[in-house]
Order: C-alpha cells, then sequence, then structure tokens
C-alpha cells in the first residue's frame, strides 16, 4: 500500500496531503497512530518511535489526537460526554476536572452551548466541531485529520475550517488528508502529493498547486478545482 | 357438547381448592429457578461475547463451539445428563442445580449470539475514535461498543429469556418442585388435571408481566437515534 515514504513534520507546522482515492493518504495517516499497523519502517512522534513493541500506545495516543470523516462521535453520550470520556476512562480525572477541560475543549470550537446535546440534535459541523473538541481535550502535540470536511454539507464546511484556521494560528501541529485547495493555499506550510503509496511530489501550496513539477499533480489539481 | 363434563374436568373447585397452595408453592421455585438462569446466562452470555471480541482464536472457537453445540441440544437432554450422567463421574448434583446449570447453559448459548451480533452491528469508526483517544480494547468495549450493541440487543434478548425461562418446566423430569410437578403430581393424585390447569394460570400470572414489559422494552428501544 505505501512505499518508501519519508516525511517528516516540524513542530507547529500544518501539513496538507492530497492525492487521488485509493493513493494512500489515509493509511499513510492512520500508521500515524497506528491504527494501521505499518509492515515495515518506523513511524517516530516527539521523538519515540511508536512502532516499537515495548511501547504503550494506549499512552502515545493521547498525543495524537485524530479526526474522521465521519465524526464517529458517540451516539449515547452528549456533546460533553464525547470529550470527556477519554479524560476521566484513560487520564483518570474526576468527573468535575473532567467536565472543566472537555467544557474549555468546546469553548476552543465555539459549541460550549451545545455542551448537552447529543450528536444526533448537532448538524454535521457541530458533530464535527465535537469531535474536533473530543481530540483537542487530551492536549495533543499532533492532530491529524482524515477528510475532515467531506461528509460535510457545503454550507457547514466553513465552520469546521475556522475552527482548523484558529488552532494553526495557536500553533499546532497538524497533519491534513483534504482537497479543500483554498484552505490549503491559505493555510498550509506544506503540501504533499501522493499517488499509488509514494510521495510523489511536495512543496509551498503555491508551488505546488500553480506549478507543480510533475504533470500527474497539475492534472489532478485541475480537476479537484473544476468540481469546487 | 358436554360442557359440563370439561367443567368437571378442567375447572373442578373442588379439586382446585385442595391443590392451589401447591401450585403457588411452585411459582415460588419457578420464579427463584428462572432468575437464576437469566442472572447466569446472560452473565456468561455477556463474557463470552466479550471474550469473543478480542479476536484471539483459540477463543474464538471455543466460544463458537459452544455456543453452536448448546444451542443444537435440547435442554431437556442436557439436564438428564447433568443429573443422571454425572455422578457416575462424581459430579452428582442436587435437580434444581441441574436444571438451573442446563438451562443457563442454553441461554448462554443463545445470548452470547445475540450480544455478537450485537457487538458487530457498531460501526467500526466508533472502535476507532475511541482507540484514538488512547482507551484500551476493554475499556472501548465497555464505554463505547456495549452500550450501542446493548440496545439493539434488547428485544431479541427478552424474547429468548422468557423462551428458556419457561424450560424451567423441564426440571419437573427430575422432580425439581416447580408449577408443573405439582401441578402433574396433583393431577395424577386427584384423578383429575384441574391441578393443570391451575399450573397453566400460574405460568399467565408470572409470564405475561414479563412478555408486557418486554413490548414496552421493544417500543421504548426501537430505533431513536
Amino acid at each position: 500500500m505505501l512505499k518508501g515514504i519519508d516525511l517528516a513534520v516540524a513542530q507547529g507546522e500544518l501539513v496538507f496531503i492530497i492525492g487521488p482515492s485509493g493513493s494512500g493518504k489515509s493509511t499513510l495517516l492512520r500508521c500515524c497512530n497506528r491504527l494501521e499497523e505499518p509492515t515495515r519502517g518506523s513511524v517516530a512522534v516527539d521523538g519515540t518511535d511508536i512502532t516499537r513493541a515495548d511501547v504503550d500506545i494506549n499512552r502515545v495516543r493521547q498525543k495524537i489526537g485524530m479526526v474522521f470523516q465521519s465524526f464517529n462521535l458517540y451516539p449515547h453520550m452528549n456533546a460533553l460526554g464525547n470529550v470527556t470520556l477519554a479524560l476521566r476512562k484513560v487520564q483518570g480525572l474526576a468527573r468535575a476536572e473532567a467536565e472543566a477541560k472537555g467544557m474549555s475543549a468546546l469553548t476552543r470550537v465555539g459549541l460550549a452551548e451545545k455542551a448537552r446535546a447529543y450528536p444526533n440534535e448537532l448538524s454535521g459541523g457541530q458533530q464535527q466541531r465535537v469531535a474536533i473538541a473530543r481530540a483537542l481535550a487530551l492536549e495533543p502535540r499532533i492532530l491529524l485529520f482524515d477528510e475532515p470536511t467531506s461528509a460535510l454539507d457545503p454550507e457547514l464546511v466553513g465552520s469546521v475550517l475556522k475552527v482548523m484556521r484558529a488552532l494553526r494560528e495557536s500553533g499546532m501541529t497538524m497533519v491534513v488528508v483534504s482537497h479543500e485547495m483554498q484552505f490549503a493555499r491559505a493555510a498550509a506550510d506544506r503540501v504533499v502529493f501522493m499517488d499509488a503509496g509514494v510521495i510523489l511530489e511536495q512543496g509551498r501550496p503555491e508551488k505546488i498547486f500553480s506549478h507543480p513539477d510533475h504533470a500527474r499533480v497539475g492534472e489532478f489539481v485541475a480537476r479537484i478545482a473544476s468540481h469546487h | 357438547m358436554e360442557l359440563q363434563r370439561l367443567a368437571f374436568s378442567f375447572f373442578n373447585g373442588e379439586v382446585a381448592s385442595r391443590y392451589w397452595m401447591d401450585i403457588v408453592q411452585g411459582m415460588w421455585v419457578t420464579t427463584y429457578l428462572a432468575a437464576a438462569v437469566v442472572v447466569t446466562g446472560l452473565g456468561a452470555g455477556l463474557a463470552l461475547a466479550m471474550a469473543r471480541s478480542f479476536q484471539f482464536r483459540p477463543v474464538n472457537l471455543l466460544v463458537v463451539v459452544f455456543a453452536d453445540v448448546f444451542r443444537a441440544l435440547p435442554p431437556l437432554v442436557v439436564i438428564i445428563v447433568l443429573f443422571f450422567a454425572f455422578p457416575y463421574v462424581n459430579l452428582a448434583m442436587s435437580a434444581f442445580t441441574a436444571t438451573w446449570l442446563s438451562l443457563s447453559l442454553v441461554l448462554a448459548a443463545f445470548a452470547e449470539e445475540i450480544f455478537w451480533a450485537g457487538i458487530l452491528s457498531v460501526p467500526k469508526g466508533q472502535t476507532e475514535a475511541a482507540r484514538s483517544t488512547g482507551m484500551s480494547r476493554l475499556q472501548t468495549l465497555v464505554h463505547v461498543v456495549l452500550p450501542q450493541a446493548v440496545r439493539l440487543t434488547i428485544p431479541p434478548l427478552t424474547n429468548r429469556m422468557i423462551a428458556i425461562t419457561k424450560g424451567t418446566a423441564l426440571g419437573s423430569v427430575v422432580a425439581v418442585h416447580e408449577i408443573i410437578y405439582y401441578a402433574s403430581s396433583g393431577a395424577s393424585e386427584a384423578g383429575n388435571p384441574t391441578p393443570l390447569t391451575l399450573g397453566a394460570a400460574a405460568y399467565l400470572v408470572l409470564f405475561l408481566p414479563v412478555v408486557l414489559f418486554s413490548r414496552w422494552v421493544e417500543t421504548r428501544f426501537a430505533w431513536k437515534r
């Protein structure tokens, strides 16, 4: 699936990964927290090789937040419950302390007033922001976004991107698989183009979107642009 | 029509007045036995489904073999084997224990399959989301997957529970003093089947509320997402 990927993400950097479906973008992202197990090679986060057998993956994952295309909120818990579950069960915080942290995470995504709402009472955009808050509450060092806006109605995309922009400004390290090119132009430090399991080209967004070295990249970018 | 003879045979007030106390006694035993079966059967079924969800091959295989065997065997056969055959290997048990254990095993087998289907019905993304926040497999199962799975399993589980707990009547074969035991021994003693009518009434009194409860539960837990 992935072949000879060598990618380093600096602290505070926002890296965008684009590429045709089946190119391995999501797989690469999911290798970063071992939702997908790489058969060979290593993944280092914060100086630790997380693929080593003696690594406590549950501990490492708290430092690596992940946001999914389909939100994956827990339907049987309200927004605050979603955000505080790991704080209470993994970090062992008392309910009051977890809820204080949870509320501050929900405030960061602009949904403090929806704390008691259940996922089915929230719009797609709101659900995705709760999912971001769920990752943020654990105070991760890095956030992984797997097509965070692909399942959203177009008019709801902006609210999620706004939150992502604010995170970027606060210095969060982020790796984003997405085709939101306008957002990438405005916010990404680097765009990585993947095809057939390899990184074909990477560079500043203006470069990749306007004068890529590979014709393949140019074609792809043009096709995506025509869809938006 | 021979309504008078029907009434004399099945609704005989004189016979009923002699045997109703026995039937009430049997109701206690039936209730107690059924409750014990539900607790151990559902508990074991849930534990087996949880064990199976860890995807460890040898364990999976054992669970599947157990579930298939005990879903296939008639509970009566299991009771007879436990009560009459086990003493030969120095594992004698009371009639009550044999009936309780047999029905628990059978209920556990069915409950395991139902819980397992419920666990499978929870989208994979739920597990991935939970694991990505650092929750362990067990924590994910307990706090994220099972609460969603159980909601789906409640209607089939209540149905199965009713079916199996009615099987407490099979205990009469090994002389557990439950409803049918008193009803049939009363009937042969009196030479009149009225005690069996009383027994039927006792089952309605015990199980109708449970059936009605299951109806309520089904509407209560119907899709509300």
